[in-house]
């Protein structure tokens, strides 16, 4: 039994890798969101099935920790789906360097979308696109509607009013002021020093000066940001240097926090698991009236394998992710991932909404350390996650992290040495 | 006999010590059953309480069943275990018996080259052996874990079987040949049945290793439908992190069947460990 | 026997074992090794030499982390040597005492940790430490000690100590029952002719029994010393590929990995990963050498 067990699997793998079948053409989609498992075989796919017929879907995810190790070792291996789930920016620009990503800059499809859009799927002078962009995730603060009511708190615009009630919830003690925890170190600096930054870097113009090495991370702009986390250590639970992300996603949820630094993916899980109202608020800006800056960053993308047999029908699918309809089934089934698409998408949400709606009062920016900057070794992206969380901790001043960041940079990057 | 190896008093330190560390070492397994059972909110109300008619669930076990391909993991364990026990076994006994039994260039020699196996963890060889799995195309595939925990557990199993095969009478194999059996026919027919306690604790000490390898599972065959049930538990880890219900149901489904496989078989493992197999 | 032909059976034996052992183990073995020499420019491998240990060792970057996951395994193995060791030799004197009931159920029950995975271990241990979930510090609470508790895993100066003893509570159930076979095999009489002596109780343990086991004492150390400095498991499902708080969990194997693998941004480096395993190799093959020309040979064998 085993064995013909053994010899089934391996059958089935490459029946699904060649999509072999004699009338149908079979794709299969290699991704690493396997949340979303259900989306795809339950709307997305019966959609696009409906509207082509003779192109049959499989979505086939792996575990997101392991997809770029599995994704690069089944592209090496020449038995990849055909259809690629990007990550933005190097780990995908390296799979269409190598030649695995197909580039798809004639598609029709990418009219749909503005150039900031596709630049996380770009060639560094951006003359080649090779992935359609599918979603970006917006940053700020999640919180307790019940719990700023009971305590009469005002949703914060201004850093000054944001530390008041954080100040008056840790006076009161009903609540946690904050739900965050260093352990994984992520939630440190994507939604502590990537979610507050962008208000004092100034986004793009920042950002790009950065990456231009007009900046340095010593600059007031980059240090400033870490100072404002320092404070942040007080205001979190007891032990949460050891909290995990989940366990803060839980204490939230099970009302026990009053203010969550989020991401908008966080909508649909929040919804389901928290039995109170909540409401979200934007970074807030250092004076009233000041220009807002906000992470909308580009997160996922779809690109096809070079070396697919099935290209045709593979283009006819990345076509029809660039339609209104695609735009509506994704961000409607998964409020948190906002469509880059030009398309005007209504969403039904009302946290997603409150996330959309800074687009319109906020300049976008993406996050600092993605594009170039974690190209080499030391990376960026890992060395910003270790300087948050010994920051928050206190156990690196914030100009010392600078430094050291800065140091890292100019150890490998041209225009900072 | 010795007065103090009687005395009373230092028979209930021992049970004391004994009992308290039993209770360390079964306290977390306790405390994974009791919460997987229980309510969200019971288990973060209470996680010490047993739980009761008001804070029992089965939801953890109900989204584990329809989420995760648990069974399908269990049989990708069970078909890697067994290939890979039996291929050990069989081999390993095979080249035993020929370095015991017989005099040639080179035994030495190849004694000390297994050896090195025994010393040195196949980890270490792990970018060169993710090379040739993915050029011979054996990535995702059952078949690459067989192969690396064969040769993983290969060196110990030719040692230890060696050892044994050496105390086998000569006169017996010799009374064999006489009767005009082939080589063959005394390993498989007069040998084999002879040393199968020392097979068994060979078995044995490779089963939990390889059941529980996480290592290889991840980088030489994480697909979906080559998981194996720790991987496949590590993974639903991951992505369920935050409903605790499910994560503990998942923990407790991965426990089971180790327990069960301990329960058959711990006789022969502690017996295995205490006939001094690994001298 | 003496003939000079070749004995087929004799091949036939030995080829299959040899096939696998070679192919799988020994051939990537050193092809890992060769890999070290070698790197990645434009899509295709280049042989560097010695380029990449110098980096390894030479780049502070590199070099820092290096040390850090080195020395950090060297405290790994320390704390097992000095907890696990002295916790199974205790068990097994115990489990040993020929008047004792139940030994057997204590023994199958102390050695349950040791065959769960690390992925429960990991996730279990640190539910039952984490701050939020409240169980040590409950149960510290409940004894009036709940000063005592600290986020242990968050915390730079414990979270390695922490795992550390989770790794021996895991494992003590080997050398518990090594011990306690070698203490099975000390016959009665070497034991009576001591209490004619005077020889008992504690004593006879530290006189008799004590240098009668310390070969076996030796083979557990060399078990310990290979495992340890092979870890992954534990660290990677309780920490991560990141080992922190601050990499202050980080050991060779996880450095290995994440060298490896890459990690969110940083993409894998195979060659760099090489020559980290060709370190670990290295220190592996000193260690195993020490003991087996320092230590095994001055341990005699008592034969009974």
């Amino acid at each position: 039994m085993s064995l013909q067990k053994i010899g089934a699997a391996l059958l089935a793998t490459t029946i699904l890798a060649t999509g072999a079948s004699a009338q149908d053409v079979e794709l299969t989609i290699e991704s690493w969101r396997n949340d979303d498992l259900t989306l795809w075989q339950d709307k997305i796919i019966p959609a696009f099935e409906a509207a082509n017929p003779g192109i049959k879907v499989t979505f086939a995810p792996s575990a997101p920790a392991e997809y770029n190790a599995v994704l690069n070792s089944k592209l090496d291996a020449g038995s990849a789906g055909d259809l690629i789930t990007c990550r933005p920016f190097d780990a995908s620009l390296a799979l269409y360097d190598a030649g695995h990503l197909a580039d798809l800059s004639d598609l029709g499809g990418m009219a749909n979308f503005s150039d900031v859009a596709k630049s996380a799927w770009q060639t560094d002078d951006g003359s080649a696109t090779f992935c359609v962009p599918m979603a970006s995730v917006i940053h700020g603060f999640i919180y307790n509607k019940d719990a700023f009511g009971e305590l009469g708190l005002e949703v914060p615009e201004t850093e000054v009013e944001f530390f008041a009630a954080l100040d008056a919830i840790k006076e009161d003690g009903t609540y946690i002021p904050m739900a965050m925890g260093t352990n994984d170190q992520w939630e440190a600096a994507t939604m502590g020093y990537n979610n507050i930054g962008p208000n004092y870097w100034k986004g793009e113009e920042g950002r790009t000066a950065l990456i231009a090495g007009e900046q340095k991370l010593t600059d007031e702009a980059w240090v400033a940001p870490y100072r404002t986390l320092a404070k942040w250590g007080d205001y979190l639970g007891d032990g949460y240097e050891a909290q995990t992300y989940p366990d803060s996603q839980n204490i939230f949820t099970l009302g026990r926090a009053a203010i969550y630094p989020a991401g908008s993916w966080e909508i649909t899980g929040f919804n389901a698991q928290a039995d109170f109202e909540m409401g979200a608020f934007k970074p807030p800006v250092q004076t009233a009236g000041d220009e807002c800056y906000i992470s909308d960053h580009t997160d996922i993308a779809m690109g096809m394998n070079a070396a697919s047999p099935n290209a045709d029908a593979a283009k006819t699918f990345l076509d029809w992710m660039g339609t209104a309809e695609f735009a509506n089934i994704y961000a409607n089934a998964l409020p948190g991932f906002f469509s880059l698409s030009s398309h005007d998408v209504p969403m039904e949400d009302p946290l997603a909404q409150e996330f959309v709606s800074w687009r319109g009062e906020c300049n976008s920016t993406i996050r600092s350390t993605y594009q170039i900057l974690s190209r080499g070794t030391p990376n960026l992206e890992n060395d910003t996650w270790n300087a948050s969380a010994q920051v928050i901790k206190g156990e690196e001043s914030p100009e010392d992290a600078g430094k050291r960041l800065q140091d890292g940079l100019a150890s490998w990057y041209a225009p900072h040495m | 006999m010795n007065k103090a190896r009687r005395n009373p008093v230092n028979i209930a330190a021992a049970h004391g010590i004994l009992i308290l560390y039993t209770l360390i070492a079964l306290f977390p397994v306790f405390v994974i059953l009791i919460n997987s059972f229980k309510t969200r909110k019971a288990i973060f109300r209470d996680p010490l309480a047993l739980p009761d008619a008001e804070s029992f669930s089965l939801i953890g076990y109900q989204t584990v069943l329809k989420q995760g391909d648990f069974f399908l993991y269990f049989q990708n364990s069970m078909i890697v275990t067994v290939a890979s026990l039996f291929f050990v076994l069989l081999f390993g006994a095979m080249a035993a018996f020929a370095l015991a039994e017989y005099r040639f260039k080179g035994n030495t020699l190849m004694g000390l080259y297994l050896a090195l196996g025994i010393m040195i963890p196949i980890r270490i060889g792990t970018v060169a052996i993710l090379e040739m799995m993915v050029s011979s195309g054996l990535v995702n595939t059952l078949t690459a874990l067989i192969l690396v925990y064969t040769a993983q557990g290969l060196p110990l199993a030719v040692f230890i079987l060696s050892e044994f095969m050496r105390q086998v009478s000569d006169d017996l194999k010799n009374a064999g040949r006489i009767d005009g059996l082939s080589e063959y026919t005394i390993f498989f027919r007069l040998v084999l049945p002879l040393v199968k306690p020392a097979m068994a604790t060979v078995a044995v000490f490779n089963m939990i290793p390889i059941w529980n390898d996480l290592w290889f599972p991840l980088i030489l065959a994480p697909a979906e439908e080559t998981k194996t049930l720790t991987l496949g538990s590590q993974v639903f880890i991951g992505q369920f992190v935050t409903d605790w219900n499910a994560v503990l149901s998942a923990l407790s489904m991965a426990i089971l069947p180790v327990m069960i496989l301990y329960v058959i078989f711990s006789r022969q493992l502690i017996r295995g460990i205490t006939s001094g197999a690994v001298k | 026997m003496r003939t000079s032909r070749i004995k087929w059976h004799i091949v036939v034996f030995l080829a299959p074992a040899m096939l696998v052992y070679t192919a799988v183990m020994i051939f990537p073995l050193f092809n890992t090794l060769r890999l070290a020499l070698y790197t990645e420019v434009e899509q295709s491998r280049v042989f560097v030499g010695l380029d990449n240990f110098r980096t390894l060792f030479g780049d502070p970057q590199w070099s820092g982390a290096f040390w850090n996951a080195l020395w950090n395994n060297c405290w790994f193995f320390i704390i097992h040597m000095l907890v696990q060791n002295p916790i199974g030799i205790l068990l097994a004197a115990i489990l040993s005492h020929p008047k004792l009931r139940f030994a057997a159920l204590y023994r199958s029950a102390i050695f349950i940790p040791t065959i769960l995975s690390f992925v429960i271990i990991g996730f279990a241990w640190k539910l039952i430490l984490s701050p939020i979930w409240g169980i040590a510090p409950g149960m510290l609470d409940a004894v009036g000690l709940k000063f005592l508790f600290a986020p242990w895993l968050g915390k730079e100066e414990y979270a390695l100590t922490t795992l550390a003893l989770v790794s021996v509570w895991q494992f003590v159930g080997i050398p518990m029952m090594l011990i306690y076979a070698a203490l099975l095999t000390i016959p009665e009489e070497v034991l009576e002719a001591g209490e004619i002596d005077g020889i008992t109780g504690a004593s006879a343990f530290w006189k008799i029994k004590l240098p009668l086991i310390l070969p076996s004492i030796g083979i557990i150390s060399i078990l310990t010393f290979v495992g340890n400095f092979n870890a992954f498991d534990l660290i990677y499902t309780a920490q991560g590929a990141l080992a922190g708080p601050n990499f202050s969990t980080d050991i060779l194997g996880t450095f290995m990995y994440r060298t490896f693998f890459g990690f969110q941004l940083q993409l894998g480096d195979p060659h760099m990963g090489s020559a980290i395993a060709t370190a670990m190799f290295g220190i592996i093959l000193i260690g195993v050498c020490i003991y087996l020309f320092g230590i095994q040979t001055r341990l005699r064998r008592y034969q009974f």
